[in-house]
């Protein structure tokens, strides 16, 4: 085996980048002013979320699954995990919904140090995650505030039906909507929610073509660790904003400019040089230790090619746009079509396409122990992949924010020999 | 004579095989991995070596004894008389040890100098005895041969004299750290070869001839390879480090060739993995950051049993009706085992359920990976363990149908077979690439 190709020093940050930071501080000095402003609050989720129709009625979304995925990163986990134990919030539970109850508990500091303002409505969205249902429920005993259900069919033949687009637009009309009026003191206007989308359907344009750049050897962007910041405009609160159509379009331009010059992508310990592994990634990351893990592939050269947690909000690249002219089915749609309510088989043909389309040496499951949404099924996904796509599957278990579930030596054990597994199968290698 | 080397350095012990260029297995060596790498690596590759020369010479011997018949048993005795050499050479070492732990205590009682002399002549006294013909020995180790005898002479003594046991014990903690962090505490091969030599009065001279030939071999490393978990401390390059999976994969690929399905229970942690026709790795499994169902789990029911690790499995084995323990977790495991003993149920019947709630974690781990194909390996220091293993073939049975399980008496040398085989890979593509 060749030395272990070495991350160069870090990079400085893309212009993309800072324009992000200054978009997301924007956003949380608004949040904190709110109770001044009185702009009005919702609380929702990431998969299928309905941000569009909230900015239309002037709604400032919060986030709680990315305030307790910030919190990880920013070391405050465990400590918020303990406080929700203490409050009798079991060990095995979705440690998202722990972080965000011991972060309200402890102040609801949001992640960048400002308070987070209560919320004036709980919008759930629901897509694949029964959990999101008890979480809310949890938060409206908490602020005793009105709750919005958006049910949504799950995808159990691979396929959105009219009758599951009309359901879901029915509700819309019925139920969300009229909440919405109640809540902010105004009218739907339908026309402001067809401007947004068309800004999303923009946006959503150049996010695809960056992801799919990881189609070129070497690969300009990682979509996994990487993906994590791409992703993170279009699948929070600013889908649908100029500072979104702006963010991707520069972005784009970047990583054009990335593939001009032949490069790998960039890492918090500088740029891949050489990309001797390409992988798809099946699973959220470890949020708790983010950068040890990046670390871990990137001391391999290993580059994630393509991911499904990338979709997690929308899987875009299945051909779905937010469509201007048909918004309310429009947003059906993209609420039936987020990843984690997809069925088995789909994300099967998904993650084979995904081998295939962009030439990897093979896939890996990062399988969550809190998260049964994503990982109930995965070993049979695996062995499903594996046989249709005929390269190896590596498996390795953490969790999103619990830092107690997450074992560096045994995941670094197993990634290096999924890796080596991967190089030994390699035609025509002796060692 | 050109070797390669493979060094498995596991939680628990150190593992190292010399592979001759051919490919023959030529010498095999262990240690204990606990106090330091870098020596534990050392001194495994050092016993590997000298069990190399020991292959060697009785190759030679073979070759030129006036009576091949009696070869095998000449060169029984002669290795009999070089181990008994080297631990007199560890004692040694001790002995000083002990000394000066003892002459660092501020409060010494008068009588302690003469207890650990006592102790340390009687340990001396008992070599030959130790090393005789026939004589069984339940380790491998001088820490567990002289531990033992230590701390039995000087609970006597303690007993005796009234000198506090402690005091004898914590010098001896003391000191056996030393001796194992020496690599030159177990002596030289030349100096040990010639007394064992000069203690065989009478031999066949020609015995003489083989150990000098060997002796005058220069062994001339080509290619080293490292595995386990403390790999990353081995001083090879990183290109010659290889995961635990893939030489475990290859290891059991050499020792039995249809092997299609590998399970390897080590003291931290349990793989399960499939091979292809040529050893290479397809898929595995390992378990998470619960070391539950792992080789430390049963050193841990040891402990709560006051039982010696080497004791569980025989006495395992004699069971009857085996209770049924459900927890994997090792701490739920002991509290169960405390139930079932204040119940009144049988040593034996308990050990074996622990046994089987091992093995169930494992199989949990097998299914993960793609099921037990034919034929089936089990590899690791927990194969040695005969209750582990009946436990396991009955539930393969229950849950595949027959399968031929394979066993090998080196089965704990598996992962460094492994790494010496891709030393060997490795030194041979150099060599093409050389001579291209």
């Amino acid at each position: 085996m060749s030395p272990a190709p070495t991350a160069a020093a870090p990079a400085r940050k893309d212009d993309s980048q800072v324009r992000q930071k200054a978009m997301i501080a924007r956003h949380f000095d608004r949040l904190a002013a709110a109770p001044e402003t009185g702009a009005r609050t919702a609380y929702t989720f990431v998969p299928g979320n309905l941000t569009e129709l909230l900015l239309s009625f002037d709604v400032l979304p919060v986030l709680p699954e990315i305030n307790a995925l910030q919190s990880a990163m920013r070391g405050k986990t465990a400590e918020y995990i303990a406080i929700a134990e203490k409050h009798g919030h079991s060990e095995d539970v979705c440690t998202y919904v722990k972080s965000d109850i011991g972060m309200m508990k402890s102040g609801n500091i949001g992640p960048t140090g400002q308070r987070l303002p209560s919320p004036d409505l709980l919008l759930l969205s629901y897509t694949g995650c029964f959990t999101f249902m008890k979480w809310f429920e949890l938060l409206r005993e908490e602020y005793h505030c009105p709750v919005a259900m958006l049910h949504v069919p799950y995808q159990a033949d691979g396929r959105i039906t009219d009758a599951m687009r009309t359901y879901v637009v029915d509700q819309l009309k019925q139920v969300v909507i009229p909440k919405l009026e109640e809540v902010t003191g105004r009218k739907y206007d339908e026309d402001r929610l067809r401007e947004h989308l068309a800004r999303s359907a923009q946006a959503e344009d150049d996010l695809v073509w960056v992801l799919q750049s990881a189609k070129n050897v070497p690969s300009p962007i990682d979509a996994y660790f990487g993906a994590v910041y791409y992703v993170g405009p279009i699948f929070s609160a600013f889908r649908g904003t100029t500072d979104a159509v702006d963010y991707y379009r520069e972005l784009r331009e970047e990583i054009a400019e990335r593939i001009r010059q032949g490069k790998g992508p960039v890492t918090p310990e500088g740029e891949v040089e050489r990309e001797r592994f390409r992988v798809v990634v099946e699973g959220p990351p470890n949020w708790t230790s983010f950068r040890q893990f990046w670390k871990m592939f990137a001391d391999e050269g290993a580059v994630a090619v393509a991911s499904t947690y990338s979709k997690v909000g929308g899987v875009y690249d299945l051909g779905f746009r937010h469509d201007p002219d048909h918004p309310l089915e429009t947003l059906a749609d993209y609420c039936l079509g987020c990843y984690t309510n997809l069925s088995l088989p789909t994300r099967i043909d998904l993650l084979t396409r995904y081998v295939s389309e962009y030439r990897a040496d093979g896939f890996l499951i990062n399988s969550v122990k809190s998260c049964n949404s994503f990982s109930a099924g995965q070993l049979h996904i695996l062995r499903e992949v594996e046989a249709r796509s005929g390269r190896p599957g590596g498996f390795i278990e953490s969790d999103l924010v619990d830092p107690r579930y997450f074992s560096a030596a045994n995941i670094k054990n197993r990634l290096e020999s999924y890796f080596q597994m991967i190089e030994q199968k390699r035609p025509g290698v002796a060692s | 004579m050109n070797y390669t080397v493979g060094i498995d350095l596991g939680s628990t012990t150190t593992k190292a095989v010399v592979l001759g260029e051919d490919g023959t297995v030529l010498g095999r060596g262990i240690t204990n991995s606990r106090s330091n790498y870098d020596v534990a690596c050392q001194v495994a590759l050092s016993e590997a070596l000298i069990n190399t020369r020991f292959s060697l010479i009785a190759g030679e011997f073979r070759g030129i004894a006036r009576d091949p018949s009696q070869a095998t048993t000449l060169i029984g005795a002669l290795e009999r008389k070089f181990r008994a050499e080297q631990y007199r050479s560890q004692l040694r070492v001790l002995d000083t040890e002990l000394r000066r732990f003892l002459s660092r205590l501020l409060t010494r009682p008068p009588a302690a100098a003469a207890i650990v002399d006592r102790i340390v002549e009687r340990m001396h006294g008992e070599i030959d005895a130790l090393y005789a013909e026939g004589a069984r020995r339940k380790s491998d180790f001088f820490r567990d041969l002289a531990g033992s005898r230590y701390l039995a002479l000087a609970e006597d003594e303690a007993r005796a004299t009234g000198v506090s046991f402690d005091l004898l014990a914590g010098l001896f903690d003391k000191a056996i750290l030393d001796v194992e962090n020496s690599a030159e505490a177990a002596g030289h091969f030349d100096q040990h070869a010639a007394v064992a030599l000069a203690g065989l009065p009478g031999a066949d001279p020609a015995l003489t001839t083989a150990v000098a030939r060997v002796s005058a071999l220069t062994l001339e490393q080509i290619g080293s390879v490292g595995t386990g978990y403390g790999r990353q401390r081995l001083p090879f390059p990183e290109g010659r480090i290889r995961s635990e999976i893939l030489c475990h994969g290859l290891g059991a690929h050499a020792m039995f060739p249809h092997t299609r399905t590998v399970l390897d229970i080590g003291g931290q942690d349990t793989k399960a993995i499939q091979v292809d026709e040529q050893g290479i790795v397809t898929s595995f499994q390992m378990n998470d950051r619960c070391a539950a169902g792992c080789g430390r789990y049963l050193g841990y029911i040891a402990d709560e049993m006051s039982l010696g690790l080497h004791e569980l499995g025989p006495i395992a084995i004699q069971s009857s009706a085996p209770v049924r323990i459900n927890s994997t977790c090792t701490v739920f495991a002991g509290a169960e085992l405390r139930e079932r003993l204040s119940l009144g149920e049988k040593r034996e019947d308990i050990l074996a359920g622990l046994h089987r709630a091992i093995v169930l974690r494992a199989m949990s781990l097998l299914a993960r990976s793609g099921g037990v194909k034919d034929e089936f390996t089990f590899t690791g220091g927990v194969a040695r363990n005969q209750a582990a293993v009946a436990a396991l073939v009955k539930l393969v049975n229950e849950n595949y149908g027959a399968r031929t399980v394979n066993i090998s008496d080196d089965s704990i040398y598996t992962g460094a077979l492994g790494a010496a085989l891709f030393a060997l890979r490795s030194a041979g593509s150099r060599e093409c690439r050389r001579t291209a």
